[in-house]
């Protein structure tokens, strides 16, 4: 089976000015299979976010690459780009900042239907139908996103994701900015839309008990590099590497 | 029980500005309708001349009295305000529209062009600006539209400062990054999300900037660079009256009371639109 993602070497180093420069990403290296939960685990500020930028090109790459769906997009532009948009999609940390607040949210959510040129009646109704998807009823379309909760507002955002129907979900600490109920709330939605929707995950968290729950193998990073990957059985039972056992003696 | 409390105050405090916006709103529009219609509303003819009157003191027949030509004061201000105002009005909106769109573009794209423009309005905001307006005007020559033309090439750097840092600030929200996931090019995400979101810093920054710019059209039309006598301009009228502000007070008064009223009122409803598009405001609103 060809895997959705395929990454190989994938290197981000930043370039302050003034500062030296800073590998954020370093020599990353993994593939995703279709259908297939995988979780990103590692302390605040070992690259995770970054990473999940250059998964989807909102960071340029300073070196490896990604292959989507046999596709190279490692320096992917513009038609190309928007192109790879239909197959990779992201939710963000932060649900009430990751909608313009001058919109609303049935804006958002189909923006990416318009700029695909779909009509606007059939826009409305799609957007109708993807926030029932996601639990909310037709009203929260004319919303704004200050007029509504954080749970709300993140189930919103994965409406926006799943509009045109990608094949990958990229969730950079989607339920880190919930509470403990609406964070399982959030949970069953994205394990419901992984049966109906065939989804993969690309799934950062830095909550082991709903990785364990949720993913089929887990990647361990620190320090920008990735130190420990398996299945999320052996990582959480049998770790090998020496960070892995510090991070997991941290939270058990 | 306290949450209570501060809900209702913010909501008489919103309704308040909202109120106050109204208000200075409607005088505005009134300003600009007597402006307008001056020549209409004014009693006499600004230029007619009648030396038999000339500098007579406020009466019930002449209530702002008369110049050095006999000409009735409150018809002149009456219509040097239409000059003076639009004039502004055409400055403010040009600046404004000009000094967004570059500093939009500087803080999306950065780079050279960015580097470039920046200290090109760091010159303009260094030099003071009525000197370098003087040496515009003086170049060109007079007339208003010099005049606006001069001080719009030195003033807009205020606008592309603020749109180039509002820019900046929101590039990197996630909500820019989630337009650009669904597909957004560049021109979508400045038109789309971009623009809406720093227009109501400018729109402040434009409002309390029109009292400002009248003055400083008035300042160059009372040197001589802006509106040539015998054209009625606030500017003009004093300065063509500052030789007998001791003998004849009513000439320079008269203009300046309409400059007064309009920089105040004008600054004023600046004031009122920033408190009301304040985000602390808008939630309850
Ligand atoms: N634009 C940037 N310029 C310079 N350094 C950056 C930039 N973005 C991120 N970094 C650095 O890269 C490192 C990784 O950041 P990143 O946001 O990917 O961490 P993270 O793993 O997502 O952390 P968290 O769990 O707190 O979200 C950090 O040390 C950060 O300071
Ligand atoms: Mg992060």
């Amino acid at each position: 089976m060809e895997p959705i993602l395929q990454v190989s070497g994938l290197t981000k180093t930043f370039h302050a000015n003034g500062k030296p420069d800073f590998t954020a990403v370093d020599q990353v290296s993994f593939l995703l299979y279709p259908g297939e939960t995988v979780g990103i685990v590692g302390e605040s500020g070992c690259g995770k976010s970054t990473l999940a930028k250059l998964l989807c090109r909102l960071l340029d790459v300073t070196e490896g690459t990604i292959r989507l769906c046999g596709q190279d997009i490692t320096k992917a532009r513009d038609r190309e780009l928007f192109g790879a948009y239909r197959n990779i999609q992201m939710v963000f940390q932060d649900p009430l900042t990751s909608f313009d607040p001058r919109r609303t949210l049935g804006d958002g959510i189909g923006e990416s239907l318009r700029n695909a040129g779909v009509s606007k009646t059939e826009r409305e109704r799609r957007v109708v139908e993807l926030l029932e998807q996601c639990g909310l009823s037709e009203t929260f379309a004319g919303r704004y996103p200050h007029e509504v909760s954080g749970g709300q507002c993140q189930r919103a955002a994965i409406a926006r994701a799943l509009a045109i129907k990608p094949k990958l979900l990229l969730c950079d600490e989607a339920t880190s900015a919930l509470d403990v109920t609406v964070q399982q709330q959030i949970m069953e939605l994205l394990k419901e839309l992984r049966e109906k929707e065939k989804l993969s995950y690309l799934f950062i968290c830095h909550n082991l008990a709903l990785v364990q729950s949720f993913c089929d193998r887990v990647l361990v990073m620190h320090e920008g590099k990735i130190v420990e990957e398996g299945t999320t059985d052996q990582v959480i039972f049998y770790p090998q590497s020496d960070y892995t056992k510090i991070l997991l003696d941290s939270i058990l | 029980m306290s949450e209570g409390i501060t809900v209702r105050r913010q909501k008489r405090k919103s309704s308040h500005t909202k109120w106050k916006l109204c208000f200075f709103l409607t005088l505005v529009i009134l300003l600009m309708v007597i402006a307008l219609f001056s020549e209409q509303l004014a009693p006499y003819d600004p230029y007619e001349q009648n030396l038999m009157e000339a500098m007579q003191p406020p009466s019930t027949k002449h209530i702002m009295g008369t110049d050095q030509h006999g000409r009735d004061m409150f018809s002149r201000v009456l219509v040097g305000g239409r000059t003076s105002i639009f004039a502004t009005l055409a400055l403010v909106a040009v600046i404004a529209l000009f000094g967004t769109v570059v500093g939009t573009l500087c803080g999306y794209y950065g780079g050279r062009l960015d580097s470039l423009v920046m200290r090109i309005s760091d010159v303009c905001l260094a030099f003071p600006g009525l000197v370098f307006a003087m040496a515009v005007a003086a170049l060109l020559g007079g007339g208003i539209s010099n005049a606006v033309l001069a001080l719009a090439v030195i003033s807009w750097p205020k606008y592309s400062r603020v749109a180039r840092s509002q820019t900046l600030a929101l590039k990197t929200a996630p909500f820019i990054s989630a337009a650009r996931l669904s597909g957004c090019g560049s021109n979508q995400i400045i038109l789309r999300h971009i623009l809406p979101n720093i227009l109501g810093p400018i729109l402040v920054t434009a409002m309390l900037d029109i009292g400002t710019m009248m003055m400083e059209l008035a300042g160059l039309s009372f040197l001589g660079l802006g509106a040539k006598p015998p054209v009625a301009e606030w500017g003009n009228m004093m300065s063509s009256g500052r030789s007998m502000l001791q003998m004849y007070p009513w000439v320079v008064l008269s203009p300046g009371i309409g400059i007064f009223i309009s920089v105040a009122l004008f600054n004023l409803l600046g004031d009122t639109v920033r408190d009301y598009l304040d985000p602390r405001n808008s939630r309850s609103r």
